[in-house]
């Protein structure tokens, strides 16, 4: 676990340390706060509460955490750093854990830094702040979802291009199982497979968070969604880590 | 296996790597004994650097086995790798990471941590000449820092094993030297593998000589018996690496 979290701390002052860290939270701040104003109609609700922002938040997700987990092993590749970080005496999972803590730790700052928002509502009117911080505790879990299937995706591949590609689509496929058009359409022919979607739907999770429920079979549904997907990315890069 | 202080510290058997439609390595077997310094010789796509890869435990062999310290890289991977050096093909380091900032993070990763971390981290640097860049990121220095940088890394927690990739590659004469001499300071304590293209390096430093040529262990032996079959050891390896062919 140490050597997972001295990874970690590389990888986030890596982050820093290039101008990814500022593109990235940059875009990520300016679109959901554009979003949020005139898409989500923040001030026309009359309504104090961070709604127009969290429905935006894992959509925008979909297309930035992609971005972000497509160069985590890739990139390693690309320097040849892959062979010195795997022939240090750490055990696999450890650097997959360290890496994929830090891109979290990552996406934790950024949504963090959406706290002028907070403090608009607060202002404004009388939120009530627990369905707020369940509302960021269900992005941050959606950012580990879609970060634990973007790096087992880039172990999978050294192109970035492709591994932002594949991994757009597959957080897509989850995003979207959970939607009415996805729903409906099983529905009307296999009512079995509408049932299996809407469960495995991250948009259907995190929907209760935004209305303030913890439940505890959502944290298992993540849990279990991160826990299966940093498992795939040990195997695969096992398999292909001198590829 | 291992224990005793007389067993090989590196012992490699009947390894071999076959990648689709070649063998890149095919059954070589050699063991490496504290005090040794083995020069692994051989053309470009021998197969060095993929037996140096599977020595050090980063890619899996399709048959037969190595031991470091008596611990197999396959099945004790992490106690394998604790009592190993490896500098990688190419050196390759964390760019946007500083020298000394590099150096603290291979040594967290070896445990080493505190008063114990700065002064491993500043004996690395001060064995491999790299005080004066300390606080440089390591994308603005040159070929060969950047290498003595690899090399300090791989010196940091003094393994008794060294498997060094082409460690004299890209420095001037002067930096060469000072690395052969290191090796040669260092080489009574521990069992040092380096693979190296510069037959003269193998006359300088090692005390032993191992030719692959397509995968296949073709000789063994000090260098100086080497030259002794030749009228130099350039002469002695053209011969032994280009032999079948012309035959």
């Amino acid at each position: 676990m140490r050597a997972a979290l001295t990874v970690a701390r590389r990888e986030l002052a890596g982050y820093f340390a290039t101008p990814v860290a500022s593109v990235f939270i940059v875009i990520f701040l300016v679109l959901a706060g554009a979003l949020t104003f005139t898409l989500g109609n923040f001030f026309g609700r009359g309504q104090a509460d961070l709604i127009p922002f969290f429905s935006f938040v894992p959509w925008l997700f979909l297309f930035l955490v992609p971005a972000l987990t497509m160069r985590l092993w890739a990139e390693e590749r690309r320097q040849g750093t892959i062979e010195l970080l795997l022939t240090l005496p750490l055990p696999q999972w450890a650097a997959v854990l360290g890496k994929f803590l830090a891109a979290w730790a990552f996406c934790g700052i950024a949504l963090a830094l959406t706290f002028p928002l907070w403090i608009t509502v607060n202002l404004l009117g009388s939120p009530d702040n627990g369905v707020i911080l369940s509302g960021y505790v269900g992005c941050l879990l959606v950012a580990g979802a879609y970060l634990a299937l973007g790096a087992a995706v880039s172990a999978l591949t050294r192109n970035q291009v492709i591994a932002f590609v594949l991994a757009v689509a597959l957080c897509f496929l989850f995003a979207a199982a959970g939607s009415p058009v996805v729903t409906e359409f099983l529905n009307s022919r296999l009512p079995v497979l509408a049932e299996i979607a809407r469960g495995l739907s991250v948009a259907d999770r995190f929907g209760g968070f935004t209305r303030g429920i913890i439940a505890a079979r959502d944290i298992i549904y993540f849990a279990s969604f991160i826990g299966f997907f940093l498992f795939m990315n040990a195997v695969v890069l096992d398999h292909r880590k001198a590829d | 296996m291992g224990g005793s202080a007389l067993a090989a510290l590196i012992e490699i058997e009947r390894l071999t790597k076959r990648f689709a439609g070649f063998t890149a390595v095919d059954d070589i077997s050699f063991s490496v004994e504290r005090g040794e310094v083995l020069g692994f010789l051989g053309p470009n796509g021998a197969g060095k650097s993929t037996t140096m890869r599977m020595l050090a435990g980063f890619m899996p062999p399709s048959a037969g086995t190595a031991r470091i310290c008596g611990a197999d890289v396959v099945d004790q991977p992490v106690a394998a790798k604790r009592n190993l050096g490896f500098l990688p093909e190419g050196a390759p380091t964390y760019p946007e990471m500083t020298v000394a900032g590099f150096l603290a993070f291979t040594g967290r990763i070896r445990g080493f941590r505190g008063s114990e971390l700065a002064d491993r981290t500043a004996h690395a640097m001060a064995l491999t000449q790299l005080e004066g860049v300390r606080l440089q990121p390591i994308e603005t220095l040159s070929k060969g820092y950047k290498r003595r940088v690899g090399l300090a890394q791989a010196l940091l927690h003094d393994p008794p094993v060294l498997v060094l990739d082409e460690p004299t590659d890209g420095l001037d004469p002067n930096q060469k030297h000072e690395v052969r001499e290191l090796i040669r300071r260092m080489a009574p304590e521990k069992a040092i593998v380096i693979s190296t293209h510069i037959l003269e390096e193998v006359g300088a430093v090692c005390t032993r000589a191992i030719i692959i040529a397509r995968g296949k262990l073709v000789v063994d032996a000090p260098p100086s018996v080497l030259e002794e079959q030749g009228s130099s050891l350039d002469d002695v390896f053209r011969r032994l690496t280009l032999g079948q062919e012309a035959a």
